[in-house]
């Protein structure tokens, strides 16, 4: 299974600067392993040591949460888009 | 309804004439109260579109003053202002747009002890700071007052805008629980920023505040617009209330503020 995933700005440094890449996988899991295969330290950022997600980052399939699906277990099927959307505080004020 | 005078209904004709918005439209604009946090990067184009729509009742917080290096963006101040505090600078561009808004400044940095203080009165939040412990705490007295918290943030060519309107769609919690680590996060500073769009964010905080006031269209409730100036983007995505919030949901664990450490372009 191929999808897309959307890299959040603040992780482009570790993926040459792309914001978007092609990950395998039929799952979030999976997903998140075929990108830290493809560029290596992503993962560590997207998640804590149990794989979970961490709390200020969100995964979307398409549009949903994938905490209101099945986690890191959600499916993926090809074509779908994954989102990663971290917090991010800027204003910019200074 | 408000009596215009001859320049109110010269100045807004343009409201005026679209159905959405009429004089009852109008009228609202001019009796809403919105409280910006941050006459920055989001707070500047905001408060200057407010004012020229007539919103009349402004509050603007912040402690700090112009810098050089804010000009690239913060288009509410301007060259000769350097060193003069933003809340001051902004309320005289605001003076010379548009008499008919009322501009009470803040020179404070938001905390636990005056949020509540400050908040009073005002009937919309928008949250244009630049740092996370503030989006909490803004985000905590938002639900614990029932206040609708217009929501912007940027980063480089990115930005996020929604809006929290509490028990009604989701808060920031509900999204992000808990702030990140310093460290795990790009500091502010380092980051940079395309100018412009701290203006195309800002304003859209603007669009969905004027649409909160009026009660037209759909507000950004339970919704997460990302736009990418690179590639000319808008998504949107889905936001759900969390049964399990600390702070909305159904048993919440957070009931008093909290003054996180701040670890975003500034030193505590
Ligand atoms: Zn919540």
């Amino acid at each position: 299974m191929s999808v897309k995933v959307r890299i959040p700005t603040p992780l482009m440094k570790l993926t040459d600067n792309q914001s978007e890449v092609t990950a395998e996988g039929a799952t979030i899991s999976e997903i998140l392993n075929n990108l830290e295969s493809q560029f290596a330290g992503i993962k560590e950022r997207i998640c804590e040591e149990n794989g979970a997600p961490r709390r200020f980052i969100n995964i979307y399939v398409n549009e949903e949460d994938i905490r209101f699906l099945e986690g890191e277990k959600t499916a993926v099927k090809e074509g779908d888009e994954v989102s990663i959307i971290p917090a991010i505080a800027g204003g910019s004020g200074r | 309804m408000i009596d215009f005078t001859d320049e109110q209904i010269e100045r807004y004709s343009r409201h005026i004439m679209l159905p959405e918005v009429g004089g009852v439209g109008q009228a609202k604009m001019l009796e809403a109260k919105v409280l910006l946090i941050g006459a920055g990067g989001l707070g500047s184009p905001a408060a200057f579109y407010l004012a020229a729509a007539g919103v009349g009742n402004l509050g603007i917080v912040d402690f700090d003053v112009v810098d050089l290096s804010n000009l690239q963006r913060q288009i509410i101040h301007s060259t000769e202002r350097v060193g003069m505090l933003k809340t001051e600078s902004a309320k005289k561009t605001i003076a010379a747009l548009n008499p008919d808004v009322n501009v009470t400044v803040y020179n404070e940095r938001l905390t636990s002890e005056n949020i509540m203080r400050l908040f009073e009165g005002y009937d919309y939040i928008l949250d244009g700071t630049d740092n996370f412990a503030t989006r909490y705490l803004i985000n905590d007295a938002c639900v614990m007052t029932g206040k609708t918290n217009i929501h912007g943030s940027i980063f480089r060519f990115e930005g996020q805008a929604t809006v929290f309107k509490p028990h009604a769609g989701p808060c920031y919690r509900c999204l992000y629980p808990e702030p990140p680590p310093p460290g795990l996060v790009p500091n502010c500073q380092e980051g940079g920023v395309l100018g412009v769009l701290a203006g195309v964010i800002g304003n859209l905080q603007v669009v969905e505040t004027l649409k909160l006031i009026l009660g037209q269209g759909e507000p950004l409730i339970g919704s997460l617009l990302i736009y990418d100036a690179l590639r000319t983007e808008f998504r949107r995505l889905k936001l759900k209330r969390d049964v399990n919030c600390p702070v909305c949901g159904e048993n919440p664990t957070i009931k008093e503020l909290i003054d996180y450490e701040e670890f975003c372009g500034l030193s505590r």
